[in-house]
């Protein structure tokens, strides 16, 4: 009996210390998250005023907003979805329903989950030789490019992986009726895969809204108005990159203003593709 | 084992087909399938005969629900499977690849094992594969629906909220919005396969009653794990083992004095 009672007090000591120390893991990730997120809310909130949102980028000592910054972002993230989203919806669709189990297919999942974790330097290089050597200046264009070339990928694996988890029965329902598997795709499989289709849009969105190495070499920026995209182009994390480093005060504020809108942006995406998927939940219930 | 033995004999010769009297709309002759290499069906002839019901039983794995997916052509969405021989709707080889699928899928209609609404609404469902074949006008198209809701007993329950989404139906009445669905073409042929496995007992005796409506009408073809489905609903039965048709003739003969050894064993729940 003595031995029992030890070995079930071992027991106790050992989950009572695995519990301490998975508990120590998880606040020491969330120590870090919050001072992050704590950072940028208060510097950010402190530097947020109308401004911000009505003047362009100031010369340093002076005042002034990031309209042309916001306006190059939105722009260009938006021309890369444009993009993105209907190369990345096909070609995740071939996957799914063409290439399922084929040779080819494997092949190009494979190398789509490589270009999904390959670094963003990577294309923006890419873009600048193939794209602004040839044009031969920077342009909103080739950052949207570069934006896009960051999109297909993210899209291509959620539209295949969304694509597969329709069961076969539903495609088996629709051709039994003499539909054209074409036909299946767009009015039955979209139909059904379409929460999970938009959240990948949405995730791919937030991805680039961040990214601000592959426009570094590609739509560089600017510091005046512009709409022209074949002209550089300013874009938020740009501008935070060049005015974190530089060592006004007035430009350290607009960099933690622009740090603050990015990430309410991305938050915001992330609670509205989760809104999108529960819904999808309900309905299946 | 022997007994065994003897009968996938007597099967593997001309197949015992106790050849029903009525004319046949749909036959299979020495139809074979491989899943790759290996043939899952050996040598089948059966005939469907008209505004009949014809169950086809046997234990899981004996091929019954390939033979079904073979007459409309379903198996061959799906790589490396084949099927050899003929089948014959009105006379005419559908497994010819000169038969028009769009053809072969209006004429025969697929009930599945799961009920599998479309992800739109009950009206949606319904008009969809309309849709498909034929150019209506509004009112048209409301009265194909209506009627087509109607023959599958579920117009009654829906009336009211065709607009919904027939995603919010109960499994039985989902089932019932799927013959909808595969009456509305007007087809000549309606395979069921296993239709009722999914439902409880409620639904699964409005399913049967259903199909004994529709046989008025069309010629049903239907594969059940359930014997006292197949016996209660049926007017010819066919017994499969391991893909060879082993004895085929009335329901009421199959059931009450099966000539086959192999049979008897299998309905008496001997195994499978």
């Amino acid at each position: 009996m003595a031995t029992m009672e030890q070995l079930y007090f071992r027991r106790r000591i050992r989950n009572a210390l695995a519990l301490a120390l998975s508990l120590i893991a998880t606040v020491f990730g969330l120590f870090w998250l919050v001072w992050i997120l704590w950072t940028a809310l208060s510097n950010g909130l402190a530097a947020i005023n109308g401004a911000l949102f009505t003047q362009m980028t100031p010369p340093p000592g002076s005042d002034g907003g990031l309209l042309n910054a916001f306006f190059g972002s939105l722009v260009m993230s938006g021309l890369a979805l444009l993009i993105g989203a209907p190369i990345g919806i096909a070609a995740g669709t071939y996957l799914a329903e063409y290439a399922r189990k084929h040779v080819i297919g494997e092949t190009i999942r494979f190398v789509n989950d490589i270009l999904l974790s390959a670094p963003s330097i990577v294309l923006g290089l890419f873009v600048y030789t193939i794209v602004v050597r040839t044009m031969g200046h920077f342009s909103g264009l080739a950052g949207a490019l570069a934006l896009a070339l960051i999109v297909i990928p993210v899209v291509v694996r959620t539209t295949d992986e969304m694509l597969q988890l329709v069961p076969s029965a539903m495609r088996e329902a629709a051709l039994s009726l003499g539909v054209p598997q074409w036909k299946m795709t767009l009015q039955v499989l979209y139909r059904a895969a379409l929460p999970g289709i938009v959240t990948g849009i949405l995730l791919a969105l937030a991805r680039i809204s961040g990214e601000t190495a592959p426009l570094l070499f590609t739509a560089l920026n600017n510091q005046y108005w512009s709409t022209d995209l074949s002209q550089p182009l300013a874009s938020v994390p740009v501008v935070i990159f060049q005015y974190a480093m530089s060592p006004y005060d007035s430009w350290h504020a607009l960099a933690w203003a622009g740090a603050f809108m990015v990430t309410l942006f991305v938050l915001l995406l992330s609670l509205f593709s989760r809104a999108v998927l529960l819904r999808k939940r309900i309905a299946n219930d | 084992m022997t007994d065994s033995q003897a009968a996938l004999q007597l099967a593997a010769a001309p197949t015992p087909t106790s050849a029903p009297a009525r004319e046949a709309k749909l036959r299979a002759r020495n139809l074979d399938f491989f899943y790759g290499d290996y043939r899952a069906l050996k040598s089948i002839n059966i005939d469907v005969s008209e505004r009949k019901v014809t169950a086809i039983i046997g234990p899981s794995g004996c091929g019954k629900s390939t033979l079904l997916r073979i007459f409309n052509r379903i198996y061959s969405i799906y790589p490396k499977l084949r099927a050899e021989g003929e089948v014959l709707l009105d006379g005419e080889n559908v497994l010819d690849p000169r038969y028009p699928l769009n053809r072969l899928r209006s004429k025969i209609g697929m009930v599945f094992q799961k009920p599998v609404p479309f992800p739109m609404s009950i009206y949606d469902n319904i008009a969809y594969g309309i849709k498909h074949y034929e150019k209506l006008s509004r009112s048209e198209m409301d009265a194909r629906v209506e009627h087509a809701l109607g023959q599958a007993a579920l117009w009654n329950e829906v009336k009211d909220k065709l607009k919904q989404s027939a995603l919010s139906l109960s499994g039985g009445q989902q089932q019932r919005l799927c013959i909808a669905r595969a009456i509305a073409l007007k087809p000549e042929v309606i395979l069921f396969d296993e239709p009722t496995s999914a439902l409880d007992p409620i639904a699964t005796g409005k399913i049967e009653q259903l199909v004994e409506e529709l046989k008025d009408e069309y010629t049903i073809a239907i594969v059940t794990h359930n014997m006292q489905q197949a016996s209660r609903i049926s007017d010819y039965t066919a017994f499969m083992y391991l893909g060879e048709l082993i004895e085929f003739g009335d329901t009421a003969a199959i059931f009450e004095n099966p000539k086959q050894k192999m049979t008897e064993d299998y309905i008496t729940g001997r195994y499978g």
